[in-house]
């Protein structure tokens, strides 16, 4: 790796750090817990680095090794996504209110 | 030329993870979000299949190994009850942490004869990170499924003991830099970041369980984004730092939300507190009702506010807060739900039980929100929380939690506290909220309490 590419990637990391910080201070208390499974689930995009590592097949160590991590993203990958997405099924606004509408004081 | 052309579908999943987060910034735009992962995602995938190097085998392996993990996956996806989300989290961080890892290995042993010092170095630092997110998460998992106990385990020594194996695991990094050929070290490696996976976990409490899991987050994030420096792939460099950057951001908000330091929370072993404090503070009258008493105020009560913590997850009692709300609103109450930022194991856990149980999610309001209106609120029923509602944060700068924000809700006209006992809460520290004037306590089990209070307000219990 040259010095260049290290520099180019750092520029990636450093940029993509601010955008991540940038948009992920604007999710709602309310949706953290869908948002934690939802990173969790994009961060199991190693599994792009043990699918080569796995299909290359180099030697029986490395398969083995790439195989368990192929397997572990997978679980991750598809687990993360329905998981997620259960969660947000469930979220849902309010009715329209009742007939009869409480004696409420106006919401500052 | 083919490889511009993966580096190209490479920078649209970039993209588009990209979008997926912004998309989740809201619950309507949550689900696109989703979509939008699942097709960078799927493109990712694809784009590094059509790889020259891929043998025959290999291949075969791919497509077993993918099944496999669809197979484990979707059980675990779709079979989890909401209660048992921060496990499941935490678990799922493990196996990302685990796959991480390993690859690390297998990239080690595959181009140590070529790699620079720089590689190295962050290939040191992957699998350690990989390692010790596997079994913290997996020790985290263990903790709130109860199979380990919560309580926060010290022992003498114990900074040191993990600054040593922390430092020894430097060393060895040092080590690989100049002499990448002593590969018998990286497994001494790997079964370092394991122990202090296992090492970082024993002394939180299960109080501090949403920030370690956040932190947890964090790393798993850093260590997808460590591999992608040593493979030179951009991919997971982004999906690494959003990872990164927002298990960084939760874990910030959670210390906030607890007015402590990363530091205390990792090395402080809070609820570990010295009981003297515990047994000086001045005990006041305690009144209590019964569960008709208590449905007669809140029947006439123009406005109520829940409070839940843990306890309501424990108790599963997030349905019949929802017909307990039900009820009330037939009487024409307005009801709605105070959430503390730290409520309950991870970050959102009371949003997601409370939506599992159909209240819709505007009803549904942070601390920000409520705490200025607490004053025009006539009931505030606080279900399973303790140290969040505790004034003595606000004034007692003896107390551990002094500092802490908490939901006031002391200044409504009434407080009800569902409580098992008199017993402290998580942090051993005794609650003045439980000797005001205006508390009534409803001594019972949060669900049985809850479904009772029920069916006294929708009148179904005749006397």
């Amino acid at each position: 790796m040259t010095a260049n590419e290290i520099i180019t990637s750092l520029f990636v990391f450093a940029l993509a750090g601010f955008l991540g910080l940038e948009v992920i201070r604007k999710v709602p208390k309310l949706l953290h817990t869908p948002l934690m499974a939802l990173t969790n689930a994009l961060s199991a995009i190693s599994l792009v680095g043990s699918l080569v590592i796995l299909g290359e097949n180099a030697t029986t160590y490395s398969t083995i090794l790439g195989f368990v991590a192929v397997v572990a993203s997978t679980i991750n990958v598809v687990g993360g996504f329905l998981i997620t997405d259960k969660m947000l099924r469930m979220f849902r606004r309010a009715p329209a209110r009742p007939a009869t509408p409480p004696a409420e004081e106006v919401k500052s | 030329m083919r490889t511009d052309i993966v580096d190209l579908a490479y920078l649209v999943s970039a993209v588009g993870f990209g979008l997926s987060l912004k998309w989740m910034t809201a619950v309507v735009t949550a689900r696109r979000g989703i979509l939008a992962g699942e097709i960078s995602f799927a493109i990712a995938i694809v784009a590094t299949l059509i790889n020259p190097a891929i043998t025959t085998t290999g291949w075969f392996l791919i497509a077993v190994a993918l099944a496999l993990g669809t197979m484990i996956g979707i059980p675990l996806g779709l079979r989890v009850p909401m209660t048992a989300m921060p496990e499941r989290i935490a678990l799922s961080h493990a196996f990302g942490a685990l796959a991480a890892g390993l690859v690390g290995v297998a990239h080690y042993y595959l181009t140590y004869h070529s790699s620079g010092k720089f590689e190295t170095v962050v290939l040191g630092v992957e699998v350690t990170l990989g390692c010790l997110v596997f079994t913290g998460s997996l020790m985290a998992s263990g903790k709130l499924h109860e199979v380990l106990p919560q309580r926060p385990i010290v022992f003498p020594g114990q900074n040191f003991l993990n600054f040593s194996v922390l430092g020894v695991a430097a060393a060895i990094i040092i080590v690989l830099m100049f002499r990448p050929d002593t590969t018998w070290l990286v497994p001494v490696l790997v079964v370092l970041g394991l122990v202090f996976g296992v090492l970082l976990i024993i002394p939180i409490g299960g109080a501090d369980m949403p920030t370690v899991i956040a932190l947890l987050n964090s790393y798993a994030g850093l260590s997808a984004a460590a591999l992608g420096f040593v493979l030179n792939n951009k991919l997971l460099i982004v999906a690494g730092a959003l990872d990164g950057t927002s298990g960084l951001i939760l874990a910030l908000i959670m210390c906030r939300a607890m007015n402590r330091s990363f530091r205390n929370v990792l090395f402080g072993a809070f609820g570990q507190l010295d009981e003297s404090v515990a047994e000086s503070s001045e005990h006041g009258q305690v009144r209590s009702a019964s569960t008709d008493e208590a449905a007669e105020i809140m029947k006439i009560a123009r406005s109520v506010v829940i409070v839940p913590g843990y306890g309501m997850a424990v108790a599963q009692a997030q349905h019949k807060v929802r017909e307990l709300a039900d009820a009330l609103e037939q009487e024409g109450v307005d009801v709605r739900y105070a959430i503390h930022p730290v409520a309950g194991r991870m970050p959102g856990h009371m949003n997601v039980l409370l939506a599992e149980a159909n209240v819709p999610y505007d009803k549904l309001l942070d601390m920000e929100e409520i705490n200025p209106e607490f004053p025009q609120v006539d009931v505030v029923l606080v279900l399973g929380a303790n140290d969040v509602v505790n004034p003595a944060a606000r004034h007692a700068k003896s107390s551990p939690i002094y500092g802490m924000p908490i939901l006031n809700v002391d200044q409504a006209q009434c407080v009800m506290v569902v409580k098992r006992s008199m017993r402290a809460g998580f942090a051993g520290i005794e609650n003045e909220l439980f000797y005001n004037p205006k508390t009534l306590m409803i001594f019972g089990d949060a669900k049985a309490v809850v479904s009772e209070l029920a069916l006294e307000v929708s009148g179904q219990l005749s006397h």
